[in-house]
């Protein structure tokens, strides 16, 4: 893990990049690295996460600034620019179930090419996917999802990259960490190495590649 | 009394000791207000949490404590946090013993539309469609008509959220329950006749000779 200064992170970020976002409406999204993307306008993104959030909060604010170009999310519902945007063909929405994104992700970071599952069959999300029958049951194969970059939102840090999360801010943090090719991390705590018991480490540190250190 | 308190109560009967339920957004959500007091229920909320307790005291929310909409809520004794890989694995692995949801159409093979309205509400599934492939039981909690018109129809005409049939809907008129894919009037409210019942489906109901009225 290297610790990067804000800017630098996102200057790292090119533009039609793919972005995991970690983050529940809002709760545990890493909202200082949404604000620099905005600052430094970077555009045609391709944004991964559990929802679009609201206008000014977490992914929505992205959305807002019309810096997304795909968004590949299970809720828009609170999102009023999101469902707009939609509508007026100007942001391309996949809508996939909550529980299958998250083990597309899973997926991408575990070095699975994908997952099987019953959710989705006989449903609109089931439109140009494969079925498979596997011990007699039908599923819908569902493909692995990787990313450019995860952002991700962690409760505490060490100076090694050691991530703990808080209560719901938890949510696809630690999924994201491990499905993209760069991750960058910031956590509302940065503690010295030891602080951090073994068994409180989520993420370990070898997958964080930068962290941004605290203002 | 009101028809969502008729519904919640009525649901509320369902729930036994130890049980993991998830509670959607709305009705549903009533639900926990009807339990007996002293009955450990784990209601599990799906960005992360299991033993999510009341909404917080004015001045003591926390940010990174929150339910699946986004609003602060409370932990209890005994609860527990997870990521959403772990919450899903709940849901769709078998460990979730109840979800109560909404429904925009039930037809009468049990199957449920509650995600979208193609051109007019796209909010998306979230966690619907796992819930109900899902879940060891589903339950809906919704009003019998909207706007006049009986939400349990003889076919869905909205996008279906799963092939799996629901186990149960309770509305402020009737209890019916999809056993054998078929819709079988199991209560009536108090004071609502069979007759009432029949009039506001769309969808045909199997009436048994007895037909209790809720005991609420």
């Amino acid at each position: 893990m290297q610790p990067i200064p804000l800017e630098q992170s996102v200057k790292m970020i090119p533009d039609g990049a793919s972005l995991m976002v970690g983050g529940f409406l809002g709760v545990g999204t890493p909202e200082r690295i949404v604000d620099e993307i905005v600052r430094q306008k970077k555009r045609d993104l391709t944004v991964i996460a559990n929802d679009t959030a609201t206008p000014n909060k977490g992914v929505g604010k992205l959305v807002s600034a019309k810096l997304v170009r795909k968004a590949i999310v299970s809720h828009i519902g609170l999102n009023p620019e999101t469902q707009r945007q939609m509508m007026a063909g100007e942001l391309e929405v996949e809508l996939v179930p909550q529980g299958t994104l998250i083990e597309r992700i899973r997926a991408g970071g575990y070095g699975l090419g994908g997952i099987l599952t019953r959710t989705g069959l006989g449903t609109p999300v089931e439109l140009g996917k494969q079925r498979i029958k596997a011990d007699g049951k039908l599923y819908l194969l569902e493909l692995a999802l990787r990313a450019d970059f995860a952002l991700v939102q962690a409760f505490i840090a060490d100076y090694l990259g050691n991530l703990g999360y808080a209560l719901t801010a938890r949510n696809f943090n630690p999924v994201i960490a491990l499905a993209a090719e760069i991750v960058i991390a910031s956590a509302d705590n940065i503690v010295p190495v030891g602080v951090l018991a073994p068994d409180h480490v989520v993420t370990p540190a070898p997958v964080v590649d930068y962290l941004i250190p605290n203002a | 009394m009101e028809p969502q308190t008729i519904i919640a109560k009525r649901i509320a009967q369902e729930l036994t000791p130890g049980m993991l339920v998830n509670l959607g957004i709305g009705i549903p959500t009533l639900v926990a207000n009807y339990l007996p007091a002293g009955m450990q229920v784990f209601f599990q909320s799906e960005n992360g949490l299991i033993g999510t307790g009341s909404i917080p005291e004015e001045g003591m929310a926390h940010p990174t404590l929150t339910d699946a909409s986004g609003r602060p809520v409370t932990a209890l004794p005994g609860a527990s946090t997870f990521d959403s890989a772990m919450s899903f694995g709940l849901i769709r692995g078998g460990h979730l013993d109840l979800t109560v949801l909404g429904a925009l159409q039930v037809d009468e093979a049990g199957l449920l539309a509650n995600w979208m309205i193609p051109n007019k509400m796209v909010p998306g599934m979230g966690g619907a469609m796992d819930l109900v492939s899902g879940a060891k039981r589903v339950i809906v909690a919704m009003q019998h008509t909207a706007k006049g018109a009986s939400k349990i129809v003889k076919k869905c005409t909205l996008p279906i959220t799963a092939t799996r049939p629901v186990d149960m809907v309770v509305t402020e008129l009737a209890v019916i329950k999809f056993d054998d894919g078929r819709a079988t009037l199991l209560e009536t409210a108090p004071g609502v006749s069979r007759a009432q019942v029949a009039a506001a489906t769309e969808a045909e109901l199997i009436m048994p000779a007895h037909i209790p009225e809720m005991s609420l």
